[in-house]
């Protein structure tokens, strides 16, 4: 099976839910699984013959023959990780978001339209059907957040439709640019990389690009998104958010802007070096001081996502590497805490506020080893996905400059004093709380276990064998760099 | 011993496997659990033994390394891997026989805990990374079982969470020994990248056995590499083992459990600081310039008196020995620093019998005077704990350094080594040795002389809690007598005999002048009631509520530190909140006005223009969408697709 059949999988998914009936909700919940669970087993299937080097082009067929627009999808070592996150993310999400009874069916039809437009941006080697797949992404997303969402929805949404539209029009002003000046043949982003448009066109092409790319991936100081879609979303949609629609900016970052524009990048390597940094410190300070545990983790990915920034503008090996396993591992960490703060206590307390929450250990204890868990991970603890990641980041970050990467160790600290207060606000203390005397807290039920065991499991497999991902990152992140010289 | 090596891993699978199988028992399996831990921590006792007699008739620092690959891509490849030479081999068999007997002791002390099977689970886990770190011959490995003892302490700090005091300690001490962890981990990195490998030993190309030419490399500050290496790796040192400044974690740490305490804090987790010192010690002194072992030697010395002063002055039994664990770590590190390897690692072994037998005697006195843990309201135990007594005393004398008692040899080699390197070094800490005998005096006179002041009648503790202590008492004693076998064994060539009388004496002198102070002060005269000012309280005045308030070191750190870090993110997110955001409201409603004014003539170009009906669609889906909600998603779309047509417009122009 070929890894592009994840997308029409799952558009024909969504579809099927669309046309299923409106009150078949457990049919609907059930349909969304096993469309999730078949992307995730192609991925997987992907990820597993991918034999670790090159490109394994699954379509490549001419789409719009006067633009030279090609449907064009591949995928490679560093697209395969992410492909089989998007999978992960979609089945937790849905796992997750079981108990959602208000119009079922729209929700799973937009869940499921939105993963495979990412399924698409993920393989797309074309830049205008990367756009295309992007666009698609993006517009789900505002329905999810305005439809089901809380605090603030409206606001939430419009910001986060507002900065990426706003984005995409830098990008799309950039792609036409480089598109004109490589002489108006191509779209193929492995062709338009073969001849690299001219040096000055590039330093002011590339910034613009990039930076419309990195406002997804909660780039500073493009990040203010950020916090507030994941606090309006509902779960399952900040699970997306942070889990992947992030990563579709930086992993864009990584395939169009960099791979297009070496010279512009080459030119800019320090800005986006010192973003990152600023963005890692930036994030975890502004989480320390937050009140309200969705919050938290919002500005957690703000931090978080600097690492990628950091390791893709480090140019090396060891840092490229790193922010590639870094995407992958902050999705599934990501995902696991807003699945906890979202869905785990949320729904229970109807409450987010720290100083409202307390002694939750004793209520629901599976949900407090889970953030243990999850938060351990968040902060690089050895074992965990997040610290192989960041290890090779912080190499990567070393050879560049010492400071960069002494900076960004300092997260390290920041990063387990805001992960442990949210843990002793939310889960220790003392009881007597408003929400604690609601002993009829419904238990943690089985669609939360199963999606939290998959995630934490996933953590620690790559903590413990990063070899399984490492492999064809590391191959094609040579061939990358090897590529840009 | 190139056999014994590969199975060094054994040692800390052993307990590894146990917290497995004990994570996976129901909470009532209490005896199984127990046995479960026993058994495992026994057995790797037995196996640490068994390595450390394997590495006996071997003379000189021998050693026999086993790397293997954990992770490889393309050229570069990350090994992990084992070690068994003398240090290791010492501090594995302490680690794991100190271990077995506080388990012991935790059968008893924990017996009434509903969770009792969970606190074994997370006991053996700890265990586990302890011994790792011990057998690893990798950096890495070492630090992964680092963060693990680190990740373990604070689950067991923090047992009791539902004590305000335990929750707040056991996040202190996660998060400042997290701050000494930036300092490893940078080093971490730049060892690997200046070495090319974190393997420490590796047939000629360990990271250590190129300290030498690291030496060579300049580095930061005006440092050579080796020394910018070894400093930021005595950062992780200083926050696991409690060095000043980053030693306030230890004594609020007293919230645990007492085994706890005895274990982690006292036995093994703070040794592992002076541990990985004395492990990269060749890169520590691989710089002629001795700056980096100046400044850890400095740093202990300090620590070793700044900490006696405030033992003197507390009231709770656990936080005496908390602050004397923070002092005598103090002086591994000055022995270490002052160039002696031998004696600080010696002074490590000795004191890991007689604190672990101090802390779980405090632990017998706490649970035979019903959690009782303020030392004004004890008194006259030696009648109702004889035994307990007995062992504490001698446990005493040997911290105290009263020959012939372990602690005597050991610290006797420390000062001896100081007093060689640096007078000055050496004067400081014997008079923090002098602190140090007055301020044990104190406790035992203040909790086992004169009358009983608490409520209810104390009595002696089940054998299963004072059985550890008596055999860990005739470790106290015996131990010290092999202090000159042990610097043979390391290797290290004879002892210069320099000054020894001179500071043995004056070791004596100021033990005795210590203890007699104390039988001044509190012996002579006993406390009668628990509410009765401490009499040195009523001679010092202020500066012993300066002390007792530990220098006020936690209220700067607060008003300093902490608030600045909060003030920057309140900073930040008012930043987020006014700047960033400002700027994004003032562009929305730009675009808002922009939108209404140019909405007929976008309609014009939207008919007009026929972009590609995956447009229209999205538009129509936003007007059936609008019902929900009161976004202006329209707007922003109408202008996205203005903008495209826009440009297409230009290009077919061109």
């Amino acid at each position: 099976m070929r890894t592009d059949w994840t997308i029409y999988l799952t558009f024909l998914g969504a579809g099927l839910i669309m046309l299923l009936p409106r009150n078949a909700k457990n049919l609907i919940r059930w349909v969304a699984l096993l469309t999730g669970a078949a992307g995730l087993a192609l991925g997987l299937h992907g990820c597993i013959v991918y034999d670790g080097t090159g490109f394994v082009h699954l379509a490549n067929v001419s789409w719009i023959p006067s633009l030279g627009v090609r449907y064009h999808l591949a995928v490679d070592g560093l697209n395969l990780p992410l492909v089989l996150l998007n999978g992960i993310v979609c089945v937790t999400g849905i796992l997750f978001s079981w108990n959602i009874e208000e119009r079922v069916k729209e929700f799973f039809a937009f869940f499921l339209t939105l993963i495979a437009g990412v399924y698409g941006v993920f393989m797309a080697m074309d830049l205008f059907l990367l756009f295309v797949f992007y666009e698609l992404a993006i517009v789900p997303k505002y329905f999810i957040i305005a439809i089901w969402g809380s605090t603030r929805k409206e606001y939430g949404a419009m910001k986060l439709v507002l900065y990426s539209f706003v984005g995409s029009a830098a990008v799309f002003i950039g792609v036409l640019a480089a598109f004109f000046a490589g002489g108006g043949q191509t779209f193929d982003i492995l062709e338009m990389a073969k001849n690299p448009i001219a040096r000055h066109v590039q330093v002011w092409v590339f910034p613009l690009v990039f930076a419309g790319f990195g406002v997804l991936a909660g780039m500073w100081p493009f990040h203010t998104w950020a916090p507030t879609g994941h606090v309006a979303a509902p779960t399952a949609a900040s699970m997306l958010l942070a889990g992947v629609v992030m990563k579709l900016g930086s992993y864009a970052c990584l395939r169009a802007a960099m791979l297009l524009f070496p010279s512009g990048l080459a030119h800019w390597q320090w800005w986006i070096a010192w973003l990152g940094v600023i963005g890692i410190l930036y994030g975890a300070a502004v989480a320390l001081v937050q009140k309200d545990f969705k919050f938290i983790i919002g500005y957690s990915s703000v931090s978080h996502m600097g690492f990628v920034l950091l390791g893709l503008a480090t140019l090396n090996r060891d840092g490229m590497s790193g922010a590639v396993l870094q995407m992958f591992s902050h999705g599934i960490v990501a995902s696991l805490l807003f699945a906890v703060v979202g869905r785990m206590v949320y729904d229970r307390t109807h409450t987010r506020q720290l100083d409202e929450l307390g002694g939750l250990a004793k209520v629901i204890p599976f949900a407090c080893v889970t953030f243990v868990i999850g938060g351990a991970a968040s902060m690089g603890m050895p074992g965990f996905s997040g610290f192989v990641a960041e290890i090779q980041v912080l190499i990567g970050a070393f050879k560049m400059s010492p400071w960069l990467a002494a900076l960004a160790a300092l997260s390290i600290a920041v990063t387990s004093a805001y992960i442990l207060n949210a843990l002793h606000k939310v889960f220790y203390g003392e009881d007597g709380r408003d929400v604690q005397s609601a002993t009829a807290m419904p238990p943690i039920s089985v669609p939360e276990i199963v999606g939290a065991v998959i995630l934490m499991a996933t953590l620690v497999i790559v903590g413990l064998y990063p070899q399984s991902l490492l492999n064809m990152i590391q191959a094609n992140v040579d061939s990358f760099l090897g590529g840009m010289r | 011993m190139n056999e014994l090596v590969k199975q060094q891993w054994l040692i800390p699978f052993l307990p590894l496997v146990a917290a497995a199988v004990q994570a996976l028992l129901p909470r009532t399996a209490r005896k199984l659990s127990a046995g479960i831990c026993l058994t495992a921590m026994g057995a790797s006792c037995v196996l640490a033994l068994r390595a450390f007699v394997g590495t006996l008739g071997h003379h000189e620092a021998e050693r026999a390394v086993w790397n293997f690959v954990w992770f490889d891509y393309g050229t570069t490849r990350l090994e992990l891997g084992f070690i068994l030479d003398p240090m290791t081999a010492a501090m594995a068999l302490m680690v794991a026989f100190v271990g077995f007997w506080i388990f012991v002791n935790a059968t008893g002390y924990m017996s009434d805990d509903e969770n009792f099977t969970r606190f074994f689970c997370f006991l053996s886990l700890f265990a586990a990374a302890m011994l790792g770190l011990v057998v690893a011959n990798n950096l890495l490995m070492l630090f992964m079982c680092w963060e693990l003892v680190g990740l373990c302490s604070y689950l067991l700090i923090g047992f009791w969470h539902f004590k305000p005091s335990a929750a707040a300690a056991m996040k202190k001490a996660f998060i400042t020994t997290r701050i000494g962890d930036v300092g490893f981990f940078l080093g971490i990195l730049l060892l690997s990248w200046q070495a090319g490998t974190l393997n420490l030993y590796d047939g000629g190309n360990g990271a250590l056995e190129q300290a030498g030419a690291l030496a060579g490399i300049p580095g930061w500050f005006g440092w050579s590499m080796a020394t910018t290496i070894a400093m930021l790796l005595f950062i992780g040192a200083m926050g696991k083992s409690a060095q000043f400044p980053l030693h306030v974690w230890l004594p609020d740490a007293m919230e645990g459990p007492t085994p706890v305490s005895a274990l982690i804090h006292a036995a093994t987790m703070v040794a592992a600081g002076v541990f990985m010192v004395g492990r990269m010690f060749a890169l520590f002194a691989a710089d002629t310039s001795g700056l980096a072992l100046n400044i850890v030697m400095w740093v202990g010395c300090f620590t070793a008196l700044f900490s006696a002063t405030i033992a003197v002055a507390q009231f709770d039994i656990k936080r005496v020995l908390a602050y004397s664990t923070c002092s005598q770590l103090g002086f591994m590190m000055m022995a270490l620093g002052a160039g002696g390897l031998a004696p600080g690692q010696f002074h490590l072994l000795t004191h890991a019998f007689f604190k672990a037998l101090l802390f779980l005697g405090s632990g017998c006195v706490i649970i035979g005077t019903h959690h009782e843990q303020d030392m004004r309201k004890m008194g006259g135990l030696r009648k109702y704990m004889p035994v307990t007594f007995g062992c504490y005393l001698i446990g005493m004398l040997a911290l105290a350094g009263v020959p012939p008692f372990a602690g005597f040899w050991s610290k006797d080699e420390v000062l001896l080594v100081a007093f060689q390197r640096n007078k000055l070094a050496w004067g400081l800490a014997t008079f923090a040795a002098f602190l140090t005998a007055f301020y044990m005096t104190r406790q035992m006179f203040m909790v086992f002389a004169g009358k009983w002041r608490g409520h209810h009648e104390p009595h002696e503790v089940p054998w299963n809690m004072w059985l550890p202590i008596a055999v860990l008492s005739v470790f106290a004693v015996g131990l010290g007598f092999f202090g000159a076998q042990y610097g043979h064994y390391l290797g290290a060539h004879g002892e210069d005999p320099h000054g020894k009388w001179i500071v043995m004496g004056l070791s004596v002198a100021v033990g005795a002048a210590g203890i007699l102070l104390g039988w001044i002060v509190y012996g002579r005269r006993t406390m009668e009631h628990a509410d009765e000012p401490d009499p040195l309280a009523v001679k010092l005045g202020a500066l012993f509520t300066c002390l007792n308030r530990k220098w006020y070191v936690d209220e700067f750190y607060d008003a300093t530190i902490i608030r600045a870090t909060m003030l920057l993110g309140e900073l930040w997110r008012a930043f987020d909140k006014l700047v960033i955001d400002g700027i994004l409201h003032g562009i929305a409603w730009m675009a808002w006005g922009v939108s209404q004014v140019v909405r007929w003539v976008g309609d014009e170009f939207f008919i007009n223009g026929g972009f590609d009906a995956g447009c229209e669609s999205v538009r129509l889906s936003g007007r059936e969408f609008a019902k929900f909600q009161a976004g202006r998603i329209q707007g922003y779309l109408r202008i996205l697709c203005l903008g495209t047509v826009i440009l297409l417009v230009i290009w077919y122009l061109k």
